[in-house]
């Protein structure tokens, strides 16, 4: 679909490696570019009653940083931006793709798959770093009787190793499910001919719901985040 | 039969895990809404459980959309 297709606005090439600048590079710089802006700008004025931009600005770490206090607790703070980050980062994206001729950066499963596997890394690595080798124990949970060992432990291996997938796939199902689906309905518009105000009406209440789920997704992806660190920091199981 | 036609037979049965996430998204919104209703005060406290369940839910659905997906466009 033409939405989905990745052109190249400037070829580069790096070591034999495609390195070229392409549309979806383009709207992650606009995007990165956007964040950026707006909170440089909204704290530029760091008044101690709030002005309307920043009290949007403070909103935003207030969400953030309640997400983190609640899921992995005070000691969690020290990764809050890199939950913030990833949280701005996909809203704006999700955002982004729902103005008309945009790019949805994340509908791609190769943005999501290695934003997913930096989640991964990351709280694998705080996990040995705060845990050594006793992270591994974060595999045998307490109370199982030993004969179930067996079974429970390859089960919560895998289910370890499945979150980068499942993280992944998730964002861009959702994301790319939601905007064919829209096409599909407008298609349907035309060749309905005089009836074609039900779909129309659909397709005006699914863009609605479409800013939802983009929002329920960046939220989502933030609070599995914090889950993964919260094992990772406190590891009760 | 004819090769293409098993692909698209194929990818349309891997759908069909679309409706385990149906039902379990159902599930948990309505559970989530009758206790909501019982104990309105203790709701907000279980919305980020609820967001949790619901993903959880349908992460598994969508494996079989990922699938349906692969077969497509592989």
């Amino acid at each position: 679909m033409h939405q989905f297709e990745i052109n190249r606005l400037a070829e580069i090439e790096i070591f034999g490696i495609d390195a070229s600048f392409t549309n979806s590079s383009l709207f992650m710089v606009l995007g990165v570019a956007l964040i950026t802006g707006f909170f440089a700008l909204a704290m530029n004025g760091r008044s101690l009653v709030p002005t309307r931009m920043q009290s949007v600005a403070e909103l935003c770490y207030e969400f953030v940083a309640n997400m983190v206090r609640e899921n992995v607790g005070q000691a969690g703070m020290k990764y809050f931006p890199f939950v913030f980050t990833l949280f701005t980062y996909i809203l704006v994206m999700n955002l982004l793709g729902m103005i008309p001729y945009s790019f949805t950066v994340t509908s791609h499963i190769i943005v999501t798959f290695a934003l997913a596997a930096l989640v991964f890394v990351v709280v694998t690595a705080i996990g040995f770093a705060r845990h050594g080798l006793g992270y591994l124990k974060l595999f045998v949970p307490e109370g199982v009787p030993i004969w179930l060992m067996p079974l429970i432990v390859p089960i919560e291996l895998i289910s370890y190793l499945i979150r980068p997938i499942s993280l992944s796939v998730r964002l861009f199902a959702n994301m790319m499910a939601g905007h064919t689906m829209l096409k599909v309905f407008a298609g349907f518009v035309v060749s309905l001919g005089i009836f074609g105000f039900a779909p129309l009406l659909f397709t005006v209440a699914f863009t609605g719901l479409e800013f939802v789920v983009a929002f329920l997704q960046a939220f989502i992806f933030a609070v599995l985040t914090c889950i993964y660190l919260n094992d990772a920091v406190n590891m009760h199981h | 039969m004819d090769p293409t036609a098993a692909k698209f037979i194929g990818a349309g049965l891997a759908c069909f895990a679309l409706i385990g996430a149906g039902i379990g998204i159902g599930n948990i919104f309505g559970n989530y809404l009758s206790g909501a209703l019982r104990n309105p005060s203790a709701a907000p406290g279980q919305f980020t459980n609820l967001l949790i369940g619901f993903a959880l839910a349908e992460a598994t659905g969508l494996f079989g959309l990922l699938i349906a997906l692969i077969i497509l466009f592989s």
